[in-house]
């Protein structure tokens, strides 16, 4: 903090960066230049968004990462047509950060190429941009008319928003995790509760997270209302980036890095609040507080303990999505059936959020596990989570799910119930074919 | 800017973009038409069929919450709704009917007035709601902001800043 400046909020300082301002004031609206512009299988329309601008040439193509996740592999000839669309504008316009069928969600992969680097901005047609705040940089989603024109401009229009600090004290007890923080959260003040916030964590039991567990709660800020999340980067993080970094650059660029550039690299724009700095809103949970629990259909904020659930007979257990597909969601859904069957009339689908969790589910015997417990494993991407592609129920079924929204319809038809949990939750549902507590399943001293 | 008129869809809280424009036809409808007649399909099976150019959807808070899809807001321009009145929207709703010409108009007062089914008015230019309990004032929108909406939506401004030497 300069001399004479007031102490600032982290959004105010990543905004006045990517406007190119020495600082910004909450309120103002600002032309934010984004550092990367996030668009998946919805590429190709917002292509003919874009040619309506007569341009050529992207404005800069560097900028662009490109995943398809949403519906992959092709499950008709007409999404199969959409991804050869975006193929095709990716080599005309020499687009590097384009990532395949099957490579995994968005944001994941973009977290493990470490495109996205702390202290920088990244604007993505997806609502779950947020996620980004894990790793300390500002992420906010936007609509595919505004990605069109970012492509064409590289800037656009963003107000500043208030802050609102949420502090987590001590850690998380046994079989609770970061995903219950945040339902928890949802539930004591709504789906709106964050409407126009910028969030920041904090606390020593923020710390204490894992960085798989730091990336639930960002993304399921989308979920509050928050326009972006925030949580401080440390030295965890820079470790984490600075090696896929550099295996990026040179694989895609050819940019030979060593690791101490690698190092200086993704750390080199952090950005961190100042002490003081004035938030409009402040809430502090302790951890020993929090348990399992389940969002109830069909709103988010549909908040109950696992254990006033427990009779919920469930047709679906689903664990994946860029909410909790990761390594440690599917270590914990292995602990819990680890030696169990799925239950008869219950079907236990798993897809990992990324090829690199799958890989290092399949060494770690995570994936031998599952399919032994009778689960069924579906190739990275989203899945059913938007009612596109496969794992879809049936009118009159109930799922429960480790994604993060079980609006009505959401998963294909209106006629079908989804809870929301934890990934421990999903799989001790699995096995007891009605929700239920993972410490009802798992034996002595299995860590959850 | 013209006087929007014409009957109220009332709505309540937390409306998702889900039961606006549902996820599975995100990739699959590109056709105005084929959007327009899904616009509601989970929320409120008799919207598309019946509604009229110039109606006015009037909703609780957190109007559009959840997906980014702009179809949300393009389904409802495609079948004509003149404005969306809420208590407050879920930001990426707002931008995207800002940015498709769509007037997003935050007047809880108003929502909390409007009948079902009656006639509504939006005066952008007095910055009012009238419905049969009478007039709700409402903010006014940045003049650049105004501008956009003006000229149709974020594509044909940006179209016409590229077009100005």
């Amino acid at each position: 903090m300069s001399e004479g400046q007031q102490p600032q909020t982290f959004v105010r300082k990543a905004l006045a960066r990517a406007a190119g301002l020495p600082s910004v004031a909450v309120g103002q609206v600002v032309d934010a230049r984004p550092d990367v512009v996030l668009s998946h299988d919805n590429t190709a329309a917002i292509r003919r968004i874009w040619l309506e601008f007569g341009q050529a040439r992207l404005w800069d193509a560097s900028r662009l990462a490109i995943t398809l996740d949403h519906a992959v592999p092709a499950p008709t000839t007409k999404h199969a047509q959409n991804h050869a669309e975006i193929r095709a504008f990716v080599r005309e316009q020499g687009i590097r950060n384009f990532f395949e069928v099957g490579r995994g969600i968005c944001h994941q992969v973009l977290s493990e190429e470490a495109v996205v680097l702390p202290g920088q901005c990244i604007l993505g047609a997806d609502s779950h941009t947020t996620h980004f705040g894990w790793l300390g940089a500002f992420g906010a989603g936007i609509g595919r008319s505004e990605v069109a024109t970012l492509w064409a401009t590289g800037e656009l229009w963003l107000r500043v928003p208030e802050t609102m600090q949420v502090t987590l004290r001590g850690a998380l007890p046994l079989g609770v995790t970061a995903k219950d923080f945040a339902l928890r959260l949802i539930g004591d003040l709504g789906a709106d509760g964050g409407i126009y916030y910028a969030m920041e964590f904090s606390g020593d039991g923020i710390r204490a997270l894992s960085l798989e567990s730091r990336m639930v709660l960002p993304n399921m800020m989308a979920e509050f209302g928050a326009k972006s999340a925030y949580i401080a980067p440390d030295q965890a993080v820079f470790d984490y980036l600075a090696p896929r970094y550099a295996a990026r650059r040179a694989y895609r660029e050819g940019v030979v890095l060593t690791a101490e550039e690698a190092q200086a690299a993704v750390s080199a724009d952090a950005l961190y609040p100042d002490a003081g700095a004035a938030y409009a809103a402040e809430y502090v949970y302790d951890a020993a507080s929090l348990e399992p629990y389940v969002a109830c259909p069909h709103s988010v904020d549909l908040v109950q303990p696992v254990s006033q659930m427990t009779g919920t007979v469930v047709q679906q257990a689903f664990l994946g999505t860029c909410t909790n597909g990761r390594l440690e969601d599917l270590a914990a859904a292995a602990a819990v059936v680890r030696g169990q069957r799925i239950a008869d009339g219950t079907r236990f689908l798993v897809i990992p959020a990324s090829s690199q969790v799958l890989q290092a589910a399949l060494n770690l015997g995570y994936i031998q596990t599952l399919v032994d417990a009778g689960a069924v494993i579906g190739v990275p991407g989203c899945g059913p989570c938007m009612g596109n592609h496969m794992g879809i129920p049936a009118p009159g079924e109930v799922t429960i799910s480790s994604a993060n929204r079980n609006f009505r319809g959401r998963m294909g038809t209106a006629q079908a119930d989804i809870y929301l949990a934890s990934p421990a939750v999903v799989a001790a549902s699995a096995v007891l074919g009605r929700i239920g507590d993972p410490r009802e399943v798992a034996g002595e001293g299995v860590t959850l | 800017m013209k006087l929007i008129q014409g009957r109220a869809w009332r709505y309540g809280d937390n409306v998702n973009t889900d039961v606006i424009f549902p996820g599975k036809y995100t990739y699959t409808l590109t056709e105005r038409d084929d959007i327009a007649k899904r616009a509601l399909e989970d929320l409120d099976p008799t919207f598309a069929a019946n509604v009229r150019p110039g109606d006015v959807i009037v909703a609780g808070r957190n109007w559009g919450c959840g997906s980014s899809r702009e179809q949300a807001a393009t389904c409802l321009v495609y079948n004509g709704v003149g404005a969306v009145v809420a208590a407050s929207f879920s930001r990426i709703f707002y931008r995207n009917a800002l940015n498709n010409g769509l007037l997003a108009i935050v007047c809880p007062e108003a929502v909390a007035a409007i009948q079902p089914g009656e006639q509504v008015t939006v005066d952008v230019d007095r910055l009012v709601v009238g419905c049969a309990a009478g007039e709700f004032s409402f903010p006014p929108l940045s003049p650049s902001i105004m501008g956009m909406v003006e000229a149709g939506g974020l594509v044909a401004y940006v179209k016409r800043k590229l077009a100005a030497p």
